[in-house]
This record gives C-alpha cells, sequence and structure tokens, in this order.
C-alpha cells in the first residue's frame, strides 16, 4: 500500500483545535514555571541562596 | 503503515480530537470555581497572619485549579447522567468533544500539581485539604453519595464548603473555630441551594436516576426541609458576630439577608406555583446570599486592617 496516500489528514477543525490546545498547554507550563520561580524566592527569601558549594 | 496501527488511529483512543482549549476550560467549571476562588480568598484574607501576596495568589490559584480538577473528574465519572439532562448534556464529554479518558487524565494531572504546589508554596495542612476537598468530592460525593441517598448534596456540600477553610489555613497554617463557621455557613446553604434548583428540575434528575429529594420525598417533604435548612442559614449567618470575629454591623446585614433567605424559602413553602417561580426566586436569591455574606466578611476585614 502507498504509504503516502494512507496517512490520516486533519480536517480544518482537528488542525485549529489542535493548535488552540497546543497554545494554551504552551501558556500553562510558562505561568507554572513562572510561579514555581517567583513563588520559590518569596517562600525561601534570601535563604534561596544558601545552599552547600 | 501496519494495519494494525491504522486500527488504532481509527479506534477511539487514537481519534484526532476537535476539543479546543476552551472545552478542556470548561471541564473546570468555570461557574462554579469563581464561588470556591472567592470563598476560599475571604477565608485567606480573614486567617489570622500574613501571607506574602504572591504566595497568597499562587494558593489562590491552586486552590481553583484543585476544584477545577475535582470538577472535571466528576465530569468523567457523570458522563451518563449528563447527557440525559437538559442543563449538563451540552457539557464536553457527553458532547463527544473530550473523552473520558482525556478527562479523567486532565482531572488527575491537575489534582496532583495543585496539591503539591499549594503545599510546597502554602503549607502541607493547606494542601492536605485541597486533596482531601478533591478526594470527598469527586470520590465520596460523585462516585457514591450522588447515585445512591438523596441526602447527597447535605453531605456532598462539605466540598463546596472546604475552600475557605482550606484559604485559612493557607495564611494561618491551622484550621480554627472561625473557619469551621465559614465552612457551616456554605455547609448549610448548600441543600436549600441545590433543592430549590431540584424542584424546577426535578424531570431532569428523575430521567437521569439521580435521587434527589424532590423525586424521593416528595415536593411538600423537600419544601419542608428548604425551610428548616434556611432558617439554619440565617443562624450560621449571624455566627461570626455572635462568636466575636465580625462587627454588629455585619452582624445586621447578615441578619438582614437570613430573613430573606427565610422569606423566599417561605414563600416557596406556601405558594402552590406549577411554574415554580417561587423555587427559582429561592435559588438567585441564595447565590446572592453566599455572595453577599463573604463580601461583608472580606470588606469588614480590609476595613480592619487599613483602620488597624
Amino acid at each position: 500500500m502507498d504509504d503516502k496516500n494512507d496517512r490520516i489528514r486533519p480536517t480544518e477543525a482537528q488542525l485549529k483545535a489542535r493548535r488552540s490546545r497546543n497554545v494554551a498547554l504552551a501558556l500553562a507550563l510558562v505561568a507554572f514555571v513562572v510561579l514555581v520561580y517567583f513563588g520559590s524566592i518569596f517562600k525561601l527569601g534570601p535563604a534561596v541562596f544558601n545552599r552547600p558549594f | 503503515m501496519a494495519l494494525a496501527q491504522r486500527e488504532q488511529i481509527l479506534d477511539d483512543t487514537g481519534r484526532l480530537s476537535e476539543a479546543t482549549a476552551g472545552d478542556f476550560l470548561s471541564l473546570l467549571k468555570p461557574r462554579v470555581m469563581s464561588l470556591v476562588i472567592f470563598t476560599a480568598f475571604v477565608g485567606q484574607i480573614l486567617a489570622p497572619g500574613s501571607l506574602n501576596p504572591i504566595l497568597a495568589f499562587i494558593a489562590t490559584l491552586c486552590i481553583a485549579v484543585g476544584a477545577g480538577a475535582a470538577g472535571a473528574l466528576n465530569m468523567w465519572y457523570d458522563a451518563d447522567i449528563d447527557a440525559v439532562m437538559s442543563r449538563t448534556q451540552k457539557r464536553p464529554v457527553p458532547d463527544g468533544r473530550v473523552t473520558a479518558k482525556e478527562a479523567l487524565a486532565f482531572g488527575l494531572t491537575l489534582s496532583a500539581f495543585s496539591v503539591a504546589t499549594l503545599g510546597l508554596m502554602a503549607n502541607w495542612l493547606a494542601g492536605g485539604l485541597l486533596a482531601f476537598t478533591i478526594f470527598f468530592y469527586a470520590v465520596i460525593y460523585t462516585m457514591w453519595l450522588k447515585r445512591s441517598t438523596p441526602q447527597n448534596i447535605v453531605i456532598g456540600g462539605a466540598a463546596g464548603a472546604l475552600p475557605p477553610v482550606v484559604g485559612w489555613a493557607a495564611t494561618s497554617g491551622a484550621v480554627s473555630l472561625e473557619s469551621i463557621v465559614l465552612f457551616l455557613i456554605i455547609f448549610l446553604w448548600t441543600p436549600p441551594h441545590f433543592w430549590a434548583l431540584a424542584l424546577f428540575k426535578t424531570g431532569d434528575y428523575e430521567r437521569a436516576g439521580v435521587p434527589m429529594m424532590p423525586n424521593v420525598a416528595g415536593e411538600a417533604s423537600t419544601k419542608r426541609q428548604i425551610f428548616i435548612y434556611s432558617i439554619l442559614v440565617a443562624v450560621s449567618g449571624i455566627l461570626p458576630t455572635a462568636l466575636g470575629f465580625a462587627s454588629i454591623y455585619y452582624g445586621a446585614f447578615a441578619a438582614a439577608l437570613g430573613l430573606g433567605f427565610i422569606w423566599y424559602a417561605w414563600r416557596v413553602l406556601v405558594v402552590a406555583d406549577e411554574t415554580m417561580k417561587p423555587a427559582k426566586s429561592l435559588f438567585g436569591f441564595s447565590v446572592l446570599y453566599l455572595f453577599a455574606i463573604f463580601a461583608a466578611l472580606l470588606v469588614e476585614a480590609i476595613v480592619t486592617r487599613i483602620g488597624a
């Protein structure tokens, strides 16, 4: 069977929905990283720099 | 492409999804979430001690996401019920936009992240209470009580009443009498609120086989119970003043609102109306009541802090 013709082609609606999910997931991940970064700084305060060398 | 692979793609588990980000957002029940955010925030502000504003914001966000995750788990389990009820049949799972498995994975992931983040950023008492809230709503209420007893929303109401306790614990690191009073206000408010809804949606619940009070004990009994609970709601509303952690002004405001609640419940009890207009009015007023009580507590706490 011709592999090229056998592929599933997403419809316009499926592509649009996938893009929307991808953007939302990217934003959620960035937001989570920012929250953990600032959260750690404010939770630990100056102690954030106290670590064994 | 191997046949087995192709079959897997055409199978439901490997289908190309048309679910948008908005569909996943609606799994979190944003309208319920807004009340959770508000009551949890009030709990945070009222509690003794202080939490850094950034950490307080993260704590509120975690409680909101945790509540949303519980909503997603509820929609995963209740898709069969939601499909036959007019109020819920357009939800993403019964409508086929999101699969049940996706809703389950989404709910579990957000539950784990919200609990862990709250535990790390605030404290583990708050994190533990949030985990218990999600467990209580998803397992005790959704999987067990909802389909088995007309007391479902009475006991299950504890899940909706816990957010201010979680918020209080996030700030103070403890659970105190004041936070239990906040819990009690929402806990006692839940039955009349949902039974008023059930009175004008009886057909829906009956079709879905959910044993709500009106279709098990009958309309007359439900109306009597609504009235009894409305008195308890009014009393619980003035407890903050009675116990000395809110002013007499708050007490007068809460008493007036409580009398309003009893008045609407009384109309449900005595006015015979086929269209269930009194029940709809009580339902509308109950939302306003809870919002106003917590808003009053919030305003008073802020004014007291500014004055101090």
